[in-house]
């Protein structure tokens, strides 16, 4: 079991190496291919006035004139030991690890996406609870009353619930719960910022649920169909024949097989989710990572979308290995690998 | 209930027309009179909702982030207006609605700045009495560092560079490259006591006062300097200073109690809100909304309203008396490349400005809700400005095909000719005009090919980059242009003056013309005012005669002002609000 942890951990950490020369490849080098000069590049970081003298010299303090591989050479010395970037009147650090330096806004990147993680966890965690908890609630009633009304009303809602655009709904529910009923607070609330717990979860009750209505459906008809499956199984009419309480026999013979898929599919979806939660932080204007993610394209900012994609990456990974992990308690045939 | 409300519309209406008549003659702020009676355009040209109560927070949200909250660094319109709430410059322009509003008055400075003859030395004096927000007294010297500073375009890169243009520099950098905090090199200005400053220019500047008005000349103390920091804390002249402030998410105002108001008679500012806060990177639709059910009070950025909620308001009454549409310095036009073949040939170019569809064009931009056609280039709001349509824009809004057919003769090309047109690919409005000037100019045989290039690029890299343009053919090109400030100057310079043609991240798509620059230089000596401002118009006729720009439409822009702001006027010299006199109802 701790080969197994170990040998994990090495692959991810090699995964994210690969990453972040790919994704330095994709910001750094296709431009070049395309025909992009250094001074190009540079020509994004200064103001609408400047010379071409200026911006050749932005060239070179910044580093664009020197071959691809030292620039990602200094890239990476910077994730162990930081880097030093010139901005023209003194040399700004940046603390290892350094993910990059925005010459936009003169700032480090990971300061501000360390400042960010809190509200897109908060997003993230608390949809992620709700999607489960209902979607699998929901699949499982589906399962056993199959063809019910229950069963078609629940997954024709889940299916609305995936179909109608985050944008949609969510300034809807803005409309209906914030302004016209004052239920909730207004768009653009940072929950982070609240007093307390319940200011918190009020701030984000209607972006947990407009995200998980997203997730819902495919968890609910997951497990419905898991469960379907798996109630079908020989071992289920062992376990009423021995006279087990049904819930007992749904929950833990049941449901505990047909769980896996879901689990493999929920680490995908939170790894993703912690990258940032593009839609629905913009459409409640929640100050998070994916907000951050969008005001980077926008501005065009390439540091600052390099820094969010290693983030990502490294949710996605992470979020990869610990359900693996899990298997490993889930399903006890793993555990032997 | 439905009663009770007509009747207090009812009695509020009467009241306040008798305010108004009592008002309207001779009054001693000299606005164009007040209402209080919720009504379409209320607040254009009168002080909507007037008011003196002090108190509340003003809550403004931006779609978007400011370029920066430091003087000496930021250029968007907005931010220049929002400034003066924590900044004072040497002048500004009078909070007051109408005409009034683009007059210059004193803030710092006791009185506008006093000129040489020949225009090159400005000389202000600083009032008596003005402190920074912990009480340390404003001296000219911090005035002069905040101008030096503002030089540095590596460090503060995105403020317009009008003091590097003008003043007579000598080769000084600024204070992050000289390194000398006393600015003993900088001789472009001198102080030669704590209250005087005086500029030295190298040619002359009759409308220096405009540079006065600058938020660059807003005092920086320089040992609070942080050069690209400063802007996490900026030190406050103005009647507001910051309490919070969060980069890309949210900063709070709250008073400067060092600022006195007996200091400033002269600008209108009101400072009623005890709090101002302004959240940033809110989704735009969200904000309309907010706006809409009165749990905003501001959106600052002054884009106005998204074109879906411009469609819900001026159909609903109920929503519409509580909207102003606002006529902007800005023009959007097409330029015509001269660089180009055949489009050096004024002929071929009168062709495109007779058979364009100049209702198309306002049609791309939302109709009669986005503006009206313009007849030439300088917005109807700049003082100079005459209307001059030598092209039927009036007569012939859908284009005179067989004047155009003729200048299509005259240039060689009677079968017509092909081209590119580019455009900014985000901007909807922008590939309707191009699929407009397509379909028209097809009537007359010049084929089109539309070129759609990412706005962020479009100056330095595409439309505004000399060989690009030539060795791609772009003949048309879809462009807009807002004034720096409402005059001839802060309209013109960026787009007329051949002089400032670069290589790359042009404003000027081709204009090449010695009378214009010529006419341009006579201006900006001229210290008549009524003369330079006639200058304007015959640039403007000039511009319109060499026929390298077409004009499309002069942008108007919809706002919607909540019920509790009060004091609520729109500003002509920043197009919207003026944020300086807004307060709330409890």
């Amino acid at each position: 079991m701790v080969v197994y942890i170990v040998r994990r951990l090495i692959a991810a950490v090699l995964l994210l190496f690969v990453v972040t020369a790919i994704t330095f490849l994709i910001f750094f080098g296709v431009p070049k291919l395309g025909g992009a000069t250094p001074d190009d590049l540079a020509s994004r970081y200064v103001g609408k006035t400047a010379s071409g003298q200026q911006i050749h010299e932005t060239a070179e303090r910044l580093g664009f004139t020197d071959p691809l591989y030292e620039q990602y050479g200094r890239f990476i010395k910077g994730i162990f030991v930081g880097a030093e970037y010139d901005t023209g009147v003194n040399k700004d650090h940046c603390p290892a690890p350094c993910l990059g330096y925005s010459f936009i806004t003169r700032n480090p990147v990971l300061p501000d996406l360390l400042d960010r993680l809190p509200v897109t966890l908060s997003l993230a965690s608390g949809a992620a609870v709700l999607w489960v908890l209902g979607g699998v609630a929901t699949g499982v009633v589906s399962a056993l009353k199959r063809g019910s009304f229950f069963d078609r009303a629940s997954m024709s809602v889940a299916l609305a619930g995936v179909s109608l655009p985050i944008f949609f709904t969510g300034l809807l529910s803005l409309s209906i719960f914030s302004y016209a009923l004052g239920w909730t607070p207004p768009g653009g609330t940072n929950p982070v910022e609240q007093d307390n717990p319940f200011d918190w979860a009020a701030a984000l009750i209607l972006p947990w649920i407009t995200l998980a209505l997203l997730y819902a459906a495919q968890y609910a008809r997951l497990t419905r169909a898991g469960m379907l499956e798996t109630m079908e199984e020989d071992f289920i009419r062992t376990a009423r024949a021995k006279g087990l309480r049904e819930r007992t026999v749904v929950v833990k013979h049941g449901l505990r097989s047909a769980l896996t898929p879901i689990l493999t599919i929920f680490g995908l979806d939170l790894g993703l989710l912690l990258g940032g939660a593009i839609l629905t932080e913009t459409t409640y204007s929640l100050p998070g990572i994916g907000q951050y993610a969008v005001l980077a394209i926008t501005n065009q900012d390439l540091p600052k979308v390099l820094g969010v994609t290693l983030v990502g990456a490294f949710f996605i990974i992470m979020a990869n290995l610990v359900v693996d992990l899990l298997y490993a308690v889930v399903d006890p045939r793993v555990r032997t690998a | 209930m439905r009663k009770t409300r007509v009747t207090a519309v009812a009695a509020g209406a009467a009241l306040a027309l008798a305010l108004s008549a009592c008002g309207s003659g001779g009054n001693d702020d000299g606005d164009g009179g007040s209402t209080s009676t919720p009504a379409f355009n209320a607040a254009v040209g009168h002080v909507y909702n007037p008011s003196d109560t002090k108190g509340g927070t003003l809550k403004m949200a931006n779609d978007s982030d400011w370029d920066s909250l430091d003087g000496g660094d930021m250029y968007y319109g907005y931010a220049w207006n929002f400034s003066r709430l924590y900044l004072r410059s040497l002048v500004t322009f009078k909070s007051a609605p109408g005409k009034e509003a683009n007059e210059l008055v004193p803030d710092l400075a006791e009185s506008l700045g006093e000129s040489s003859s020949d225009a090159k030395t400005w000389t202000y004096k600083l009032r008596k009495g003005l402190k920074y927000e912990d009480g340390t007294p404003i001296t000219s010297k911090d005035v002069k560092y905040a101008v030096a500073r503002s030089l540095d375009k590596d460090i503060l890169v995105n403020g317009p560079t009008y003091f590097s243009d003008f003043l007579d520099l000598q080769g000084y950098a600024g204070p992050y490259k000289d390194k000398d905090l006393t600015m003993a090199n900088f001789k472009a200005v001198d102080t030669p006591d704590d209250q005087t400053i005086v500029f030295h220019l190298k040619k002359p500047f009759a409308g220096f006062d405009y540079l006065a008005m600058l938020p660059a000349t807003a005092p920086v103390p320089p040992e609070k300097d942080t050069g690209t920091k400063y802007k996490e804390h900026v030190v406050a002249s103005g009647p507001y200073m910051f309490k919070t402030n969060e980069l890309g998410k949210s900063f709070t105002l709250v008073r400067n109690e060092y600022y006195d108001a007996k200091t400033d008679p002269d600008t209108g500012r009101k400072a009623l809100p005890d709090e101002i806060d302004v959240d940033l990177n809110v989704n735009q639709a969200d904000i309309d909304k907010r706006l809409l059910a009165n749990d905003l009070d501001v959106a600052v950025s002054a884009l106005g309203v998204t074109a879906e909620t411009r469609a819900q308001v001026v159909n609903d009454p109920n929503l519409k008396q509580y909207a102003d549409s606002s006529p902007q310095p800005r023009t959007w036009f097409t330029a015509m490349n001269a660089d180009v073949a055949p489009f050096d040939n004024e002929h071929c170019r009168k062709a495109v400005m007779y058979a364009a569809d100049k209702e198309g064009y306002l049609r791309a931009y939302g109709g009669k809700n986005g503006g009206e056609i313009a007849t030439n280039m300088m917005p109807t709001m700049i003082p100079g400005f005459r209307e001059i349509d030598l092209y039927e824009a009036k007569s012939k809004p859908n284009g005179d095909l067989d004047k155009a057919k003729d200048e299509l003769k005259q240039c060689g090309k009677p079968d017509g000719f092909s081209t590119n047109i580019s455009y900014r690919a985000e901007r909807d409005a922008e590939k309707a005009t191009a699929e407009a000037l397509q379909q028209s100019l097809d009537k007359i045989g010049i084929k089109t090919e539309l070129k759609p290039y990412p706005q962020s690029d479009y100056g330095k890299l595409y439309a505004g980059n000399v060989d690009y343009s030539k060795n791609n053919g772009l003949g048309l090109k879809i462009y807009g242009w807002g004034a720096d400030w409402n005059d001839g100057f802060g309209f013109l310079s960026q787009i007329v003056d051949s002089r400032v043609i670069r290589p790359a991240g042009n404003t000027n798509f081709g204009v090449k013309d010695p009378k214009i620059d010529q006419m341009l230089d006579d201006a900006l000596s001229e210290l008549d005012e009524s003369k330079r401002n006639k200058i304007w118009g015959d640039i403007d006729e000039q511009l319109m005669k060499d026929a390298y720009y077409l004009p499309g439409v002069w942008a108007s822009t919809l706002f919607y002002r909540p019920e509790r702001l009060t004091n609520v006027f729109i500003s002509d010299a920043y197009n919207t609000y003026d944020y300086t006199t807004l307060g709330v109802q409890k």
